[in-house]
């Protein structure tokens, strides 16, 4: 039988290779879990520690709620001067890299640029600057920033490179200055995607933010560390839901950042129920 | 006005799209560019303002040539010359106003216009354009929120908006259907007439050139094979230009 009458038997008749990787996949799993001893008993034993230890976290302790609105407080600004210093220089580097617009003496250095800035985990980026600038927020701060730099800046270059040149082109069949064509041609195409990595980021830093304490670069990660070590497990505990209150109104601002800056809803707008502009669209035959 | 002195451009070495082309326009009126396709109809007109880079010739515009410009000269000497796009080149998410005024970029410094603050007599030309262009009360809307001819409507008028020496056109209509092409080339042709603006136009419907070119140049091969008035294009001639005779009638 030809493949061709073969595949009108079956039009679904799946590719050997691709069920032998599966098969590959499954035995590779299994080898690798029983080198690494994953086993039940392990797990089993592991729930009886887990459930006497949340035993001691609950109820949760906010006696020492100062301290933890005091870490939280710093956590939160250094998100937030972060985000704003990441964004201020991912913009004009990110720019800077795009290869459909600007000559390689630019777009070589800058993403050189980015990618030093994305090769590392930010609490390891966080070490070095605390090494460099001392204990406290800024070191925080600056290892933020430059995570935010590295990942807004890739991901803004790669929108850049995606853009319609024929709006660009048109643009620049007016006569005008390279400085309008970026903010007439370019940027009206990238912007929404520009804001939408922005407000991933600050999430991100904010998570991130919770974290560089623990190497000292300010923060709640120092007090959530500090109270680990000393076994106050149930003030760790309350730290915890302070800080995933954080993350969810963080996200809650982003979301509201989002609607004001990409469908042009007022402050008003964002409170009112299902308050999402209504856009009309023309039907092609007008 | 616009001459192109001994153009060529091959993007290919070797393989010529255009060679030696003269041609010159300086008269007010409608001068149609037809031909075959990839006959370097598109090609001649993104020449002359050098969207696309000539390999060879000269393009001197107003006495200066534009071949030889470079930097804030040849930006300066582009606010003279209109643009019209096949597939319209609005930028999408700009509104229709926004889009107008683009076309007043080259004189406004680049910090106003990122704060769009533009001369209230562009403001006013804008609006005025828009009501000349049958879109009035479209200022706001975004660009991407028009059917095609609307779009056009509005690159027509983004082109007129830098009071231009010459109007280019680079297949305007291809993209629209024929009631709405009968529309647009009406709308181009009033306002060169009204505005005195010669316009070089390049189509490959034949019949709207003839309806609408006060001067049809043919093309065939890269080179010009024809230049005169629409009446003078017979059958005979349009077989020169195109080759094969079945499409004729």
């Amino acid at each position: 039988m030809s493949a061709e009458a073969a595949a009108r038997d079956d039009p679904f008749r799946g590719n050997p290779w691709t069920r032998a990787a599966w098969v590959a996949l499954a035995v590779y799993v299994v080898y690798a879990s029983a080198q690494m001893e994953l086993s039940w008993e392990r797990v089993l034993t592991g729930a009886e520690n887990a459930s006497k230890f949340f035993g001691r976290m609950f109820p949760p302790n906010f006696d020492r709620w100062e301290l933890l609105v005091k870490g939280l407080v710093e956590s939160l600004e250094i998100a937030v001067l972060a985000s704003a210093l990441g964004i201020l220089i991912a913009l004009p580097v990110g720019f800077a890299a795009a290869r459909n617009l600007m000559p390689a003496w630019a777009t070589w250095p800058a993403r050189f640029v980015i990618v030093a800035c994305r090769s590392f985990h930010p609490v390891i980026v966080a070490i070095l600057f605390v090494k460099a600038v001392g204990f406290g927020a800024l070191a925080g701060i600056l290892a933020l920033t430059v995570a935010s730099v590295g990942f807004i800046g890739k991901l803004f270059t790669e929108a850049v490179e995606e853009i319609s040149l024929k709006q660009v082109e048109a643009v620049r069949a007016t006569g005008a200055p390279f400085a309008s064509v970026l903010a007439f041609g370019v940027l009206p195409q990238v912007f929404s995607r520009f804001i939408g990595f922005s407000t991933y980021q600050l999430d991100s830093n904010l998570r991130n933010s919770t974290m560089v304490g623990i190497v000292g670069a300010g923060g709640i990660g120092g007090t959530l560390f500090a109270a680990f070590q000393r076994f106050d497990y149930d003030f760790v505990c309350a730290i915890l839901i302070a800080v995933i209150s954080l993350i969810m109104a963080g996200e809650v601002v982003a979301t509201g950042v989002r609607r004001v800056f990409l469908e042009g809803a007022t402050l008003a707008g964002l409170f009112r129920r299902g308050g999402r502009p209504a856009e009309a669209r023309l039907m092609e035959d007008d | 006005m616009l001459e192109l002195k001994r153009l060529s451009k091959s993007y290919v070495p070797g393989k010529p799209v255009l060679t030696e082309i003269d041609l010159e326009v300086d008269a007010r009126g409608i001068t149609a560019i037809i031909g075959p396709s990839g006959t370097g109809k598109s090609t001649l007109i993104r020449c002359a303002n050098r969207l696309t880079e000539p390999t060879a010739g000269a393009t001197p515009f107003d006495g200066e040539d534009l071949a030889r410009l470079s930097g804030q000269r040849l930006r300066h000497a582009r606010r003279h010359i209109g643009m019209v796009f096949q597939e319209y080149n609005l930028v999408e998410r700009l509104t229709v106003m926004e889009n107008l005024l683009s076309g007043r970029l080259g004189y406004v410094s680049a910090w106003r216009a990122w704060r769009r603050r533009f001369p209230a007599e562009d403001i006013g030309a804008a609006f005025e354009l828009l009501d000349v262009v049958g879109l009035g009360g479209f200022a706001n809307r975004r660009a991407d929120a028009l059917s095609g001819g609307q779009r056009q409507r509005v690159g027509i008028a983004r082109a007129v908006m830098q009071r231009p020496k010459l109007l280019l056109a680079d297949e305007p209509t291809s993209s629209l259907d024929p009631k709405t092409s009968v529309e647009v080339m009406q709308l181009l042709a009033d306002l060169a007439r009204s505005r005195e603006i010669p316009v070089l136009i390049n189509m490959h419907d034949v019949e709207l050139a003839k309806r609408f070119a006060d001067r049809v140049v043919g093309m065939s091969g890269g080179r010009v094979v024809f230049d005169g008035p629409p009446a003078d294009l017979g059958d005979d001639v349009l077989k020169t230009i195109y080759g094969g005779e079945g499409w004729l009638h």
